[in-house]
């Protein structure tokens, strides 16, 4: 790590633990009952105690939440190619899209329920509406956002539709891509999450939002929180996986990934 | 960065000249949105292997006249033809290049990569469209900066990829938008340099819009001077200098001369 790397990260560690101790401190000197708001501590020895527990539902979710991901990533892509192919189509479908950002889940998760049956498939499912919309609305962006100059120079060579596609429009709205990517992937693992609060039971190993769910009946409070930052540990992770892979493949060209 | 004043042409890798084509425009007519008359009836007919300069006030048409004749853009009436013809047997027609103001390279891409791109997209295989990419590289200074990108590069050099872009498909036709507007006084001066050594040597037909006075003296065989639009000719004429031009033409009384016949055209036309 180098020196500048170092000092970024010391300011955010040092809030960090002055946060940590006001609240361990605040918890145990009002004496505040340990199923209401658990000191750090305890949240601590409980994800340790769990650790294998919360590690398998980690690897649950997060297998739910790759599956709704990758989905959103393919199909955004692809209708945002579709929209943008003419007004015409973008100007009759774009809005539907819109009911993706606005479709409370937690609704419609009953629904898919019934369609794929409770378990990891709904969950997917659940994953994949969540995330789907800053996919199309990025790409698009993107691909409209080609210069007109450059649409001329490639018209003016006799390209064709797919060669511009391909060739121009497609690397053109490559960073506008990973932008909706990135947001894409946090959504994914909250969507999941949600799927599993409604359709996360089936036999086999349970996910986070299970454990969340079994940890606060059982008032484990501890273990609640712990669940909990797993979960935004895996948010954090599939988050760090696509900005990586984005900043690699725009380093070169890209002034949004230079210095990376 | 390339040594500075290094783009003289290589002999090493000569570009075959396809010799230029004649153009010839009769009554064109465009009109915009809001009924805005851009051009309306212009007439203009360039020898083959010439280089003509069009000179205008900003908005009278220059660059839509270049547009029509790239084919990007379509008149309501008038004709534009080619001789010899640019349509090909195939059906297809040979490459008009086009010159923007800015470079419009594809930053994801190389510079090796940017120079094939047109024979890329007529199809030309791998190896062929490379070769053929760095012979014309060589020939405007960039030989050996084939593998960066074009965000590594400052904006001549940029320019000048641009440009090896262009002269890739052997065009019959250059056509040039203020290609050098938003360079530095130098730097311009020595891609006008290179951009005349380079019709000298290969003789295609040029057509170089710009605003710049002395660029179109210092270029051009002939320039026309266009008024506010629509746009009519208000000075057509063969410039009496040199054939050989090197910076020192500018100082001449020879070149004060043709470049303040310019000038009161200019004026003349943004009274019409």
């Amino acid at each position: 790590m180098n020196r500048s790397a170092l000092r970024a990260a010391v300011p955010p560690l040092v809030a960090l633990v002055v946060l940590l101790t006001l609240w361990e401190g605040t918890v145990r000197l009002l004496e505040v009952p340990r199923w209401l708001v658990p000191p750090p501590s305890a949240i601590g020895a409980a994800g340790a105690q769990e650790a294998s527990s919360l590690l398998g539902a980690a690897v649950t979710t997060g297998r739910s939440a790759l599956v709704g991901f990758g989905l959103s990533a393919v199909l955004g892509v692809l209708v945002a190619v579709l929209l943008a192919s003419s007004r015409m189509v973008e100007r009759a479908l774009y809005p539907y899209t819109l009911f993706l950002q606005t479709v409370p889940i937690v609704a419609i998760a009953p629904l898919l329920v019934l369609w794929f049956g409770p378990g990891p498939r709904a969950v997917a499912v659940s994953s994949f509406i969540v995330s789907l919309f800053p996919v199309i609305a990025n790409t698009l962006t993107g691909l409209r956002s080609v210069e007109p100059s450059l649409r001329d120079m490639f018209r003016l060579y006799g390209a064709r539709r797919l060669a511009t596609l391909w060739k121009l429009e497609l690397p053109a709205a490559m960073p506008h891509l990973f932008t909706g990517l990135r947001i894409a992937s946090g959504l994914a693992v909250i969507g999941a999450i949600v799927g599993e609060f409604v359709a996360g039971f089936s036999e086999g190993s349970a996910g986070l939002g299970i454990l969340v769910l079994s940890a606060y009946r059982q008032l484990r409070t501890d273990l609640l929180f712990a669940a909990v930052l797993a979960a935004s540990g895996l948010g954090l992770v599939l988050f760090g996986v696509v900005s990586l892979t984005g900043a690699r493949l725009l380093r070169r060209w890209h002034p949004s990934a230079q210095g990376t | 960065m390339a040594p500075p004043g290094l783009p003289s042409p290589s002999p090493l890798a000569p570009i075959s000249g396809s010799g230029g084509v004649r153009v010839k425009v009769e009554g064109l007519r465009r009109t915009f949105p809001g009924n805005v008359a851009v051009l309306s009836g212009l007439d203009l007919d360039v020898a083959p292997g010439s280089f003509v300069a069009l000179l205008g006030p900003s908005g009278c048409g220059k660059s839509t006249l270049l547009r029509l004749v790239a084919g990007l853009d379509r008149a309501e009436a008038g004709h534009i033809s080619f001789t010899p013809t640019l349509e090909r047997p195939q059906g297809e027609r040979a490459p008009i290049a086009y010159v923007f103001q800015d470079a419009h390279l594809l930053p994801w891409r190389s510079v090796l990569d940017n120079a094939a791109l047109p024979l890329e997209l007529t199809g030309v295989s791998k190896p062929e469209r490379q070769a053929a990419a760095r012979a014309v590289l060589e020939q405007v200074g960039l030989g050996d900066a084939t593998d960066r990108y074009p965000a590594e590069l400052s904006g001549g050099m940029r320019m000048r990829v641009s440009l090896a872009r262009a002269l890739v498909t052997h065009p019959r036709l250059l056509l040039l938008d203020e290609p050098f507007a938003a360079l530095d006084e130098l730097t311009r001066g020595r891609l006008d340099d290179q951009l005349r050594a380079l019709w000298r040597k290969l003789g295609m037909t040029v057509l170089f819009v710009t605003h710049s006075i002395s660029e179109a003296a210092y270029l051009a065989e002939r320039a026309v001077v266009l008024s506010r639009r629509p746009a009519r000719v208000v000075l057509d004429r063969t410039l009496e200098l040199p054939g050989e031009r090197s910076a020192s033409l500018r100082t001449e009384a020879s070149f004060a001369r043709e470049a303040r016949l310019l000038n009161e055209a200019l004026e003349q036309g943004e009274r019409w």
